[in-house]
């Protein structure tokens, strides 16, 4: 991570050196707001689920929260990501509204996908984003066939390909990593370490040193606290920018937690991880916490400031939810359109 | 000495429950068998029908696999031509796309290319069925996948009492044999199970209910769903007889041919998509052998053809309901 972030912290002089460019300060606040969604969104998806508003699964992204928020921010909205079973962290980052993501969520017409896709399959061309997916890895392959398309098409865009360590079981992300490397294509591999892959520790499943295998390519890489927003952003700002200038991909590790069980479902879990460890990664971890107690500690925000921006926030996710709830459901008719284009 | 006096003990078990005990019993009887797939040891798998089996035979033979479907299946393929008898488990149904160049060109030939020399007895276990609203990624029904393929046999049971039979009878098998498991099934459909042993031979049909006037053929889930219609009809006087072929591969056509040309009628339900599905070959099969015998056109009754939608509203109309067979029943017995 070294050498990522001494360039990051040239290139935009955010770093414990430079916090108080007022640029910088904007970037910081945004991040901040941005992790502050996801986690009052996902608080929402947990209340809605729990309540048997929600239909289906819910894999919730809370704890992850500065890996999506610290390397959209290095993003354009034209950049594109690919996104997970746990995605809507993804989603709202890369600037998703809340209210038609719930009413996604709920199967509703208004949703992105008019209820089509659901939780796991949210898509927004709109925002970049080429679409949740419910196979693990499953967006590998996409990922870096749009990098391919913006190479070929010379429109200067980039790729986040997030997903799970689960992800790194399945053979085809090495040839999509052989070939993003071989055919130097602007692609982030963004692998979210959150230690599970559903209820088995990542320790049972994983050989060897993950950091070895984007290695074995060449591709350049870097690991990153994943709950130090600062950091994830400070690593992946110059990747981005050295993929959109033609020096091809790049290995992001981002070592994290989720707060809930795999799914809301989960909730007797302590057969497979301690209650202890939760705590832990809960407390001192906690992503929101540590960019907060940073801005009180810089004097970049007082608490004010940081109460208000919840506030906020809180007040238009639950505008965002009572719009889901009020929504229709789609016509059945509907249930035959957009199979072909 | 003989105890003729108690009757055989049964006990009401649910599909899942019947699933485990079989696999458990047959894991006891023969120390090649090992099972192995994504969280199936402590967790007992995503929907929890292994749980225990890890306590009983442990870790060596119940075994936590990376997220590797065509990986690990490869292993089970391997492991299997080499004196072993795995069990592996493809957690949804829709990840069978993942294992099918290990189930299609390696599994199903090696047999036959081998000229008889080597044999996989091999068991993919597979889930299939909609309505859990899951999208479309989780929810299909792709049994029709395997049941083309020369080489693989295949296995949709519909009762606790078939698959307990039929998971015996798969595992001993000598041949790769993938076996789909409804999920709504495993904890909504209980049933009558014997504690003795007992086997199913693959490739024997078997008529569910008797009757005179039209015959569902129903595979899986579209077995209970046909029984309720059959139900419903029973009230405005149609006798439906429903036959459950249970194995898609070996294909009891007898038992389908003759239920047909004693009803004259058929209406063939299945989960999987009916164009170039398993009605479809249902209905041809029936067609050419009870054609002299047929009072309507045979038709299928199969998941509407689309990507299975996420919300409540688009996907109830995707899986066929006893209401609507029911109605097609009617009309095609000109009520
Ligand atoms: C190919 C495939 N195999 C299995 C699954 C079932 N499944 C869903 S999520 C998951 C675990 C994923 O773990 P990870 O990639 O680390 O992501 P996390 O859930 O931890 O965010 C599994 C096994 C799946 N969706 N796709």
């Amino acid at each position: 991570m070294s050498i990522a972030t001494r360039k990051a912290d040239a290139a935009t002089g955010i770093g414990p050196g430079n916090p108080g460019n007022p640029g910088n300060l904007d970037r910081l606040l945004h991040m901040y707001k941005q992790m502050v969604a996801i986690r009052l969104f996902e608080e929402r998806v947990n209340d809605l689920y729990t309540r048997a508003l929600m239909p289906g699964l819910a894999h919730l992204y809370d704890g992850e929260e500065a890996i999506a928020a610290g390397i959209c921010e290095a993003l354009t909205r034209e950049d594109y990501v690919t996104s997970t079973h746990r995605g809507h962290g993804h989603c709202l980052a890369k600037g998703a509204s809340p209210d038609r993501m719930f009413a996604e969520l709920l199967g509703k017409e208004a949703g992105y996908c008019k209820g089509k896709g659901g939780s796991m399959h949210i898509a927004d061309p709109a925002t970049g984003n080429l679409g949740a997916n419910a196979i693990v890895c499953g967006s590998a392959g996409l990922a870096t066939g749009a990098a391919f398309a913006s190479k070929y098409l010379g429109n200067r865009r980039v790729t986040v390909c997030f997903f799970g360590e689960g992800a790194l079981g399945q053979g085809v992300l090495y040839e999509e990593m052989n070939l993003a490397q071989l055919w130097k294509l602007p692609v982030i591999f963004a692998c979210e370490n959150n230690l599970y892959n559903e209820y088995t520790h990542f320790s049972e499943t994983t050989a060897g040193e993950i950091m070895a295998r984007p290695a074995a390519f060449g591709i350049t890489s870097v690991e990153v606290d994943g709950q130090n927003v600062r950091a994830v952003y400070a690593a992946a700002a110059p990747l981005v920018d050295r993929a959109r200038d033609g020096g091809g991909p790049a290995f992001m590790l981002l070592n994290t937690y989720r707060y809930h069980g795999h799914h809301v479902g989960d909730i007797a879990r302590a057969y497979y991880r301690p209650k202890a460890e939760e705590q832990e990664w809960a407390g001192d971890r906690d992503p929101i916490k540590l960019l907060g107690d940073f801005l009180l500690k810089e004097g970049l925000a007082d608490a004010a400031a940081l109460e208000k921006i919840g506030a906020e926030l809180t007040r238009e996710m639950d505008a965002a939810v009572e719009f889901a709830v009020r929504a229709p459901y789609p016509d059945p008719s509907e249930v035959t359109q957009d199979i072909y284009a | 000495m003989l105890d003729t006096q108690s009757a055989p003990a049964l006990r009401d078990l649910t599909f899942g429950e019947a699933i485990r005990e079989a696999i458990a019993e047959e894991m006891r009887r023969d120390k090649t068998i090992v099972l192995m797939g994504e969280d199936v040891a402590e967790a007992g798998t995503t929907f929890k029908v292994l749980t225990g089996l890890v306590d009983e035979f442990g870790k060596d033979r119940i075994i936590d696999t990376p997220i590797s479907e065509a990986g690990f299946t490869g292993i089970g393929v391997g492991a299997a031509m080499t004196g072993m008898r795995p069990i592996v488990d493809i957690m949804f149904g829709d990840f069978l796309t993942l294992i099918m160049d290990q189930l299609v060109n390696q599994a199903a030939k090696i047999h036959y290319m081998s000229g008889g020399k080597w044999k996989v007895p091999l068991v993919v276990r597979a889930t299939m069925g909609a309505t859990r609203r899951s999208a479309a990624q989780h929810s299909q029904s792709l049994h029709a996948w395997p049941s083309h393929i020369p080489g693989l046999k295949v296995v949709v049971p519909s009762t606790p009492y078939d698959a307990k039979g039929l998971m015996k009878s798969a595992i001993r098998d000598d041949n790769p044999v993938v076996f789909f498991e409804d999920k709504i099934s495993y904890t909504k459909v209980k049933g009558q199970v014997p504690s003795e042993e007992y086997t199913i031979p693959l490739g024997v049909g078997d008529v569910k209910r008797e009757g005179r006037d039209i015959t569902f053929i129903g595979t899986s889930s579209m077995v209970q769903v046909a029984l309720g219609a059959a139900t419903m009809l029973e009230e405005v006087g149609i006798s439906a007889e429903v036959v459950d072929p249970r194995t898609t591969w070996p294909l009891d056509e007898k038992t389908l041919i003759e239920s047909v040309k004693k009803t004259s009628r058929c209406i063939v339900m299945d989960e999987g998509y009916g164009r170039y599905g398993v009605g479809a070959e249902f209905a041809a099969l029936v067609a050419e052998g009870a054609f002299y015998n047929l009072d309507a056109p045979v038709t299928r009754l199969c998941a509407m053809h689309v990507p299975i939608p996420f919300s409540p509203s688009l996907e109830d109309v995707t899986v066929p309901t006893e209401r609507q067979a029911f109605d097609l029943a009617m009309k095609l017995c000109g009520r």
